[in-house]
């Protein structure tokens, strides 16, 4: 047993880690992804976009992992600048939106009965709208481009976070230990921030990270059907958008490279919110 | 110093009357009990006199003087239920220091581990986190304790313990204790003078 126990130790070390460290490795692998792909763009240079029209439509190769394009262009270079533009965008538009939901779910749990009664319809008033409709008009308002995606996927993403972060308020605004501060002499503006925050932290975080790879899905839905970013910047709606134009003369590598690193990069934001809210949890500290 | 309260009266807005006319008197250093059936009133008594709670009708003085809402409460209030009273997100020491953090001789007195501080209130058992609550509720401006059911969900050698300490601390400092429990035999133990509820309450 005990020379069983040295051997797994000896050749599995993965096994002496616990769910809590593996939580945080994937975590921080992931977080270095991520930032990979957004110095890797900037790393690039801008050589790979220029058009080479002797080297149009050719497959993948070493020489260009991702084929190149109608006009010559290497898709490597365009899927990881494209990436790496979806990903500001995507953080710009979740970071507003999860400021909005905050200040909202806040608001509605201290300002008393009216102030909630009004923020919570302003929450089931937006909720109620199909938020892609919303998020095309305003956006076409916006006039398109980066703003314009930014701003439509801010003002329709926050109510369901904000209703989550205002249930989360009242609850510990109803707490023993709550009352006990204020008895203790703390003031409520101390109790909010040195009580509440802890517990609305974690989730104002992994709301932000759920948010993210939804900002990004609907910045390149709304570069697709041409509301966006303009078609000069290679964001992945555009490079989706205009590869399936060569889908059927077999130009596969256009569509399925660019697509598959957007799902790689969405579902790593998704494990990523999983794993930090677990690590935020005190129940799993000992882990 | 003598906390009072007059004629108390309290109800739940549009119902009737939990109870009406209480009046009650607790002198620095003396323990009263206060003893009565389940549902009867005890624990909202012990929450209007900590300032937890309002009374419809009626006064709580403090020397003569209403307590002000605002600052450090002097009547402080011990809880059934510790693990709801201490932030489940926050170690121990933050919630000890939030009051004061006391000497390792009152930790000790009160049976407090050192080692506990450092854990997270999950890691404690029920009994254990009722003496940090104790420890924060005993801070330098206490000048009252209200002991809600303090020690019911402790078996008796830790209740013997617990209860001898506070009432040694208590008696040092001048503290006045009303307990609150069902158990007569309890507060025939460490009180002064025992009340029974119905004498008091004439809901």
């Amino acid at each position: 047993m005990e020379r069983h126990y040295r051997l797994t130790r000896r050749f599995m070390p993965g096994n002496r880690m616990n769910r809590r460290q593996r939580s945080a490795v994937t975590a921080v692998l992931i977080a270095v992804l991520l930032a990979a792909v957004s110095i890797g763009a900037a790393l690039l240079g801008q050589g790979g976009l220029n058009t080479h029209l002797d080297m149009r439509n050719l497959p993948p190769s070493a020489m260009h992992p991702f084929g190149t394009d109608w006009l010559g262009r290497d898709m490597f270079t365009r899927t990881v600048k494209g990436l790496a533009l979806s990903v500001r965008v995507g953080l710009a538009a979740a970071c507003f939106s999860a400021a909005i939901a905050a200040a909202v779910g806040l608001a509605s749990a201290a300002l008393g009965k009216t102030a909630d009664r009004l923020l919570s319809w302003l929450i089931d008033l937006f909720l109620s709208v199909p938020h892609l409709v919303s998020l095309i008009l305003i956006a076409f308002v916006c006039g398109g481009g980066m703003k314009g995606v930014i701003a439509g996927v801010a003002l329709t993403h926050w109510p369901s976070l904000a209703r989550i972060i205002r249930a989360e308020a009242l609850q510990l605004r109803a707490a023993d230990y709550a009352h006990v501060s204020r008895r203790l002499g703390k003031s409520r503006w101390w109790v909010a921030t040195r009580h509440f925050m802890p517990h609305i932290a974690p989730q104002l975080l992994v709301g932000l990270l759920m948010l993210f790879p939804h900002a990004i899905l609907h910045e390149a839905a709304i570069s697709f059907i041409g509301l966006g970013l303009s078609p000069h910047e290679p964001s992945i709606g555009i490079i989706l958008s205009e590869a399936m134009r060569y889908l059927s003369a077999g130009l596969w590598w256009l569509a399925v490279f660019p697509g598959l690193a957007l799902l790689v990069v969405v579902r790593s934001f998704d494990r990523l919110g999983e794993h930090v809210r677990c690590l935020t949890d005190p129940r799993h500290a000992r882990e | 110093m003598l906390l009072e309260c007059r004629n108390l009266a309290y109800r739940y807005p549009g119902g009737p009357y939990v109870f009406l006319g209480v009046s009650l008197s607790v002198a620095s250093g003396e323990a009263v009990g206060l003893i009565g059936p389940s549902g009867c009133g005890k624990t909202t008594l012990g929450r209007i006199l900590a300032g937890y709670a309002a009374a419809a009708e009626g006064t709580v003085l403090l020397d003569g003087k209403p307590i002000p809402p605002k600052g450090y409460h002097p009547v402080q209030m011990v809880f059934q239920h510790p693990e709801k009273a201490v932030n489940p997100r926050w170690r121990l020491r933050r919630t000890l220091a939030e009051s004061r953090m006391p000497e390792a001789a009152e930790l000790r007195r009160l049976g407090i581990d050192e080692a506990w501080l450092d854990r997270w209130p999950h890691e404690l058992s029920a009994g254990e986190l009722q003496r940090i609550c104790i420890a924060r509720a005993l801070g330098p401006r206490t000048r009252f304790l209200i002991a809600d059911e303090m020690t019911a969900m402790l078996d008796a050698i830790t209740q013997a313990r617990i209860w001898h300490a506070v009432l040694a601390i208590a008696k040092e400092r001048a503290i006045g204790m009303l307990v609150i429990t069902h158990d007569r035999a309890l507060a025939e133990a460490v009180c002064d003078r025992v009340v029974t509820w119905d004498r008091l309450s004439i809901g």
